[in-house]
């Protein structure tokens, strides 16, 4: 194997014992500020290219970030002239459900409605667009397919969804990343923390979460990252 | 002793080949100097500065006419029109909040409206929503909420009761959101 594709050798606070393969040898790069280097690597992107696209050029576009606030996704975003919504949701998650089994308490009907209540409450018809990036791998059943509907109808009809999933079926762990905008095309992923992803999703597993979408399409990509774009 | 440079020249060296990249996924080169002055966290008031302590619960109005440096909790609402409001790392404010400058430290919820920029730094949260005319976020800021960049007229007017259609800015990253596209554009 090439020593630039070794799996991740990093703790697995989930306790997972077989990591997914994580892309290229990390480079350990200080973030602006000086602060806490974290690993991180830039990739071209033909979802986020696709997603630009389609959502249209007029400036105006609502647009919601769940992959929490940073300062290359406003720029980029405020830039082209959209509005900005940002929510972590993956930090959500673990406020919300962290206490005890964090997927069996995804289960429980009114906790769901009160996080989405919480995190996801906005009115119908709502967004142009949405960037869940890789949030809805960490969703257990109950809570993904009401986070879906959710999403389904805070987007605007016709409007995009870009969402990933990794591809590498029998990992028991996967690295969360911050997605940060390069540039319309090209995205720079930094390690957030490797955790157990609730499902693997296979092509078909993506169609069917979908299916009250309008089309869903697939970007095959040369690293374990499967991009998704789903029209509403 | 005297062969100390001959030493030097034959100590081996790692090969300074690149090691050839992926094509879909490429190693990103560290990361460039700062592109914004790194100023210091303002744990503690600026001498000289209207400042409010970290013991003190205010609920109400504050206006404020001067920099204000505000550190305790606050409920209600802050209006600093044409100075800068620095909430200090203590501070926890249920309130909303217009200034011309704002710098976070501390946790606030409840909307923001910063006419020339708002800096929120690393540890800050912020739960609501902000209009600004730039905005500067550090990493592990926390923030929840929708982001309305402004034009420079309009983010200077108290409160507009019509927004016109915001007009792209180039997409070339500024270290100040939003402060490049108040420029003229031909």
């Amino acid at each position: 194997m090439n020593d630039r594709w070794k799996p991740l050798t990093r703790a697995d606070p989930s306790g997972g014992s077989r990591l997914a393969q994580f892309p290229p040898q990390p480079q350990r790069a200080q973030n602006s500020r000086g602060g806490s280097q974290h690993p991180v690597y830039s990739r071209h992107s033909n979802g986020l290219e696709q997603f630009f696209g389609q959502i249209g050029s007029e400036p105006g576009l609502r647009i919601l970030d769940l992959s929490g606030a940073s300062q290359a996704n406003i720029a980029f975003i405020t830039n082209l002239g959209h509005k900005l919504y940002s929510e972590d949701l993956l930090q959500s998650l673990d406020q919300a459900f962290g206490d005890g089994d964090f997927f069996a308490n995804q289960s429980a009907p009114a906790r769901v409605e009160e996080f989405l209540e919480q995190s996801l409450n906005f009115p119908d018809d709502h967004f142009d667009g949405v960037l869940a990036w890789d949030v809805l791998e960490y969703l257990a059943p109950v809570l993904l397919k009401a986070t879906v509907e959710r999403l389904s109808r805070v987007l605007k009809p016709r409007s995009c969804l870009l969402a990933m999933f990794h591809a590498e079926e029998r990992a028991e762990s996967i690295p969360a990343y911050y997605y940060r905008i390069c540039d319309g095309s090209t995205l720079l992923l930094t390690l957030r923390q490797v955790r157990r992803p609730a499902q693997f999703f296979n092509n078909r597993a993506v169609e069917k979460l979908f299916q009250s979408f309008e089309s869903v399409k697939f970007f095959l990509t040369r690293d374990a990252l499967r991009e998704v774009i789903v029209k509403r | 002793m005297w062969n100390k440079r001959r030493e030097e020249d034959s100590t081996p060296r790692p090969p300074t080949t690149p090691a050839p990249a992926a094509e879909a996924v490429r190693e990103v080169p560290p990361a460039p100097a700062p592109a914004l002055p790194i100023k210091p966290a303002a744990a503690e008031a600026p001498r000289g500065v209207a400042a409010i302590g970290k013991s003190v619960i205010i609920k109400g109005q504050i206006l404020s006419r001067e920099d204000l440096y505000l550190d305790g909790e606050m409920e209600g609402t802050v209006e600093v029109p044409e100075h800068r409001l620095t909430i200090g790392p203590h501070a926890k404010l249920v309130a909303s909040i217009r200034a011309r400058e704002v710098v976070v430290l501390g946790a606030v919820n409840g909307n923001v409206e910063a006419s020339e920029k708002i800096d929120l730094r690393k540890d800050a949260k912020l739960v609501g929503d902000i209009k600004t005319g730039g905005i500067i976020i550090e990493d592990g800021a926390y923030f929840k909420g929708s982001i309305d960049i402004v034009r420079g007229s309009e983010a200077a007017r108290p409160a507009p009761s019509a927004r016109p259609v915001p007009q792209p800015a180039p997409a070339a990253a500024a270290p100040l959101v939003g402060a490049a596209s108040a420029e003229p554009k031909h």
